[in-house]
Formats: structure tokens, sequence, C-alpha cells
């Protein structure tokens, strides 16, 4: 198959989740032009780093895709905990 | 941008699973002019945010049809679409706290059974070899479906999507439904934030949001909606728990993805009717607890991320399907935490009564006037 994105293929994005940079141009060319619905379809930034290390290129990505503005581009939901917990740290009792 | 017409022969409205996998079929029974409207993106509410469990096990005999049939499209639903769903079939296990739910499941098994479902009672050694480190010797028994398991909730949304695109059905993103066109005592169309579309028939997938947009045309639908609470770990090796371990009155479910992570959740106390998916500490807390007692060696795994989303919820707890008292307008919603899992079934028996043919299921019970009537019974198979 012709490679859409030549030399993309090597260059990960998100190295939690492994989401190459190849991959996400070729979903943003198929209308998939948002953070919410990249994270969805690639995994990309859901990895224990919650997206510290790939969420500003994905960004990044976006807007020369889309030519808004970056400040246009919404980031994904913040979501709890801020770093990973361990369960057994989290199902302790508190001595009160 | 997909090109914007003012004219349609159906609008679906909602973005979810269901939209998606009813667009997809109606396109496949030879429908044209499908265009599917969602007020934010592409499985951006409670599907993108579900448990992602598909089973069989069911407590009604409607949940049980409906159930087995969507495990048989979710089987051959790569090659159908083109795309990978991410279906693993690990298997769900059922376990009992009480004599009173041993019967409950017990009865269920036997209505499983007649339908062609094989679930069947197992010990607890063999629920020991199906989820090894299970610590359960509190509970008085377990049941098991090795058909029943997991799919990918995103991929299997976009798939539908996918295919749906290729098949001529038009998507408009970012699109609000603000208004439901109606005269005659039938539908002619919706009003968005972005203008009119006039059509024939109007599908409302709006989930939790479905009795707002019923309310629209003047139908009243007895739906409300519940935050529940979901949490997911870093991937780790494979093993840690196969199946869907679940418990109604245990209150839990959790399931290893096959990518690694521990995904779990369970009921949150009361019903928060918030619409902000809002979460708690309580929950991780809580949740976590119960992980360390049901298996203990996920003590040193941690949790990456928790997020809620919420059930659409019905007083049966089964979905309700069907053309409403305004002409063509139909409905397909109350799902009550299981849309995703029925989605591949419940889309194309709605397709194929829309286009005249005889649906796979008769879901003529799940017309939404069976409350008024009192005609319901109440789903017991749920968390």
């Amino acid at each position: 198959m012709e490679k859409e994105h030549p030399g993309s293929e090597e260059i990960y994005v998100c190295r939690c989740e492994e989401v190459t940079l190849e991959e996400i141009r070729t979903w943003i060319d198929r209308g998939y032009d948002t953070v919410e619905e990249l994270k969805r379809v690639l995994r990309v930034g859901m990895g224990p780093c919650q997206g510290r290390g790939c969420q500003d290129i994905l960004m990044r990505e976006l807007a020369k895709k889309t030519g808004k503005p970056i400040t246009e581009i919404e980031p994904a939901t913040v979501r709890p905990p801020a770093k990973p917990i361990k369960i057994g740290l989290l199902a302790e009792e508190v001595e009160e | 941008m997909m090109e914007w017409k003012n004219t349609a022969d159906v609008v679906i409205i909602g973005g979810g699973i269901i939209g998606v996998s009813t667009a997809y079929y109606l396109a496949q029974n030879g429908m044209k002019n499908i265009v599917l409207i969602e007020k934010g993106t592409i499985c951006g509410g409670s599907t993108g945010r579900c448990g992602a469990g598909i089973r069989a096990q069911w407590g009604t005999e409607m949940n049980c049809r409906l159930g087995i049939a969507a495990l048989d499209i979710f089987e051959q639903l790569d090659q159908d679409l083109g795309m990978s769903v991410g279906l693993n079939q690990g298997g769900y296990l059922l376990v009992a706290y009480s004599e009173k739910e041993l019967d409950t499941l017990r009865k269920g098994m036997e209505l499983q059974n007649s339908l062609g479902i094989k679930s069947r009672q197992i010990t607890l050694r063999e629920a020991r070899e199906i989820c090894p480190g299970l610590a359960a010797d509190d509970a008085v028994g377990f049941f098991f479906h090795g058909r029943d398991g997991h799919a990918d909730p995103f991929l299997t949304t976009f798939a539908y999507l996918e295919a749906a695109k290729r098949l001529g059905v038009t998507c408009h993103r970012h699109t609000e439904c603000t208004g439901i066109l109606v005269d005659g005592g039938a539908v002619r169309g919706v009003e968005t934030d972005r203008g009119i579309i006039h059509a024939p028939i109007v599908i409302n997938c709006a989930g939790a949001y479905a009795q707002f947009i019923a309310r629209m045309a003047g139908i009243e639908i007895p739906n409300w909606a519940e935050r529940h609470e979901i949490m997911i770990t870093e991937p780790v090796a494979p093993g840690v728990c196969p199946c869907m371990l679940m418990s109604f009155s245990g209150n839990y479910y959790i399931q290893q993805r096959p990518h690694g992570s521990i995904i779990c959740g369970m009921s949150p106390a009361g019903h928060p009717e918030d619409y902000e998916n809002k979460t708690t500490w309580q929950f991780i807390e809580e949740m976590s607890k119960t992980l360390v007692r049901l298996l203990p060696r996920t003590r040193g795994i941690r949790i990456a991320r928790q997020w809620s989303g919420m059930y659409d919820m019905t007083p049966d707890a089964q979905p309700i399907i069907g053309e409403t008292d305004v002409k063509n307008f139909y409905h397909s919603t109350g799902y009550s935490g299981h849309g995703f899992m029925l989605a591949p079934v419940a889309g194309k028996i709605l397709a194929q009564h829309i286009t005249g043919k005889k649906p796979d299921i008769d879901f003529s019970m799940l017309d939404y006037r069976r409350f008024a009537r009192g005609e319901h019974i109440r789903e017991s198979n749920v968390v």
C-alpha cells in the first residue's frame, strides 16, 4: 500500500499507547478533527501519562491540518487522578 | 465538513452507538438520504463512557433475545464493517451472595437456556479456573456464559460510522436538535442550530437526552438519566481478570480489556440525575476496596483514570423501540446502561421495520406506551 504520509509512520506521538504521527494524520484526513475523537479512535493520550507527553503535539497537528489557530483547538477532558495511584493504597482504611 | 442539505429521507438524532448502527442498517436496507445529527462529537456521550461489556445473561425474555442476537452480530462485525471492533469473548462470571439471588440467577439461567443461550451454573473451583486468584468464599453460587465478554465501544461506533458513510450516510457533528417539526399528527423534520432539515422520518437516538427530544414533539416518555462512575487501570499482563466478573447484589463489574487495562464500576448510591458527568473520590476508594477484596493481586496495579457517564433509564430497565403517537417519529432509547451491547441488533431490527421488512425479533412489546398500560416487568440483572 502506498504510504499516505511518508516518514511519519516511524514517529511515535503517544508513547504510552504507541500511536504514530501517520495514524493521526490518516484519521484527521478521514474527518476526525477533534482531540476527543482522535483520542477515542486511536487511544492517543489515554495511557498512564494521560496525554502529558503527546497532547501538545496532537493539538499542533490538528491546528496545522485544519488551519485553525491552536487556541481554537479544544484539549481533551482532564480526568482524575492527576497521577496514577495504586489500588492497594486507596483500599487501605485511613486512620481517623 | 459534510455538505448541508435541508431535506433528507430520514434524520437520526444522536451520534452514539445506537444512532450510528441504526444509520448503517437503514442504509444497508436500501434507504437513501440518511442524515445523522450529533450535538457534540461522535461517541462523546454515554457510548464512549460505558463499561464495554457484552452479554446474553439476562433476566427478561426480551433482553435475552436481544442479547444473544447482538452477540451473533458482534461475532461477525469485523468482517461486516471492515474494521476491528476489539471483540474479546472471555465470558461473564456472575456471582451470587444470597440464596435469594442464587434463585433469581438460576431462573434467569433456565430462561436463557430455553432461548438457546448456553449459560451454566459453575462451582467455586471452576470460577477460579476462569478467573484465577478470585477470592469469593462468601459467595453462594456462580454462573457463566463463555460467549459474553467485551468489545471496544469507540472502535465499534467508528466502524459503524465509517461503514455507514461508505453507504452514503451524511453525518453532521456539532449540530444540535432544537425542535421537532410536527404537522397533522406526523413528523416533518427537525430544527437544528444550523437550520431546518425537512424529513418524513425522524429517529430519536439521543440516549440520556431522549426525553427532552421527545418532548419537542409533544411526546412524554418516562426516561431519566442516572450518573454511574467507572475507572480504568494502567495496562498490565493478561490474566488478572480475563472474564467480566459481575455481581448485582455485590454491586460491581470488573474486566480486563484485551489491551491489558482493567475497567471496573459500580452503581451509585441514590440516583444522581445530573448531566455533568461528575466524578467523586469516594467512588475510586470504594471500588479499590472491592477490587482488593475480590482480586487481592490488583493491590499493586495503578488507577490511570476515572470518569462517569449517564445511563438512560426506563422503569423496567428495558429499551423503548418503535413509533410514537406522532407518525413516523421513532424512538430507540432507554437502554438503561446496556445500549452499547444491544446496539447491533437494536439498529438492525428498527431499520428492518422502517424499511418494511419483517424484523428478526418482534419488538412490539418495547413500545413506550407499555408503561402507561402497566405492562412492564423489571429486569433484575443490572448493576
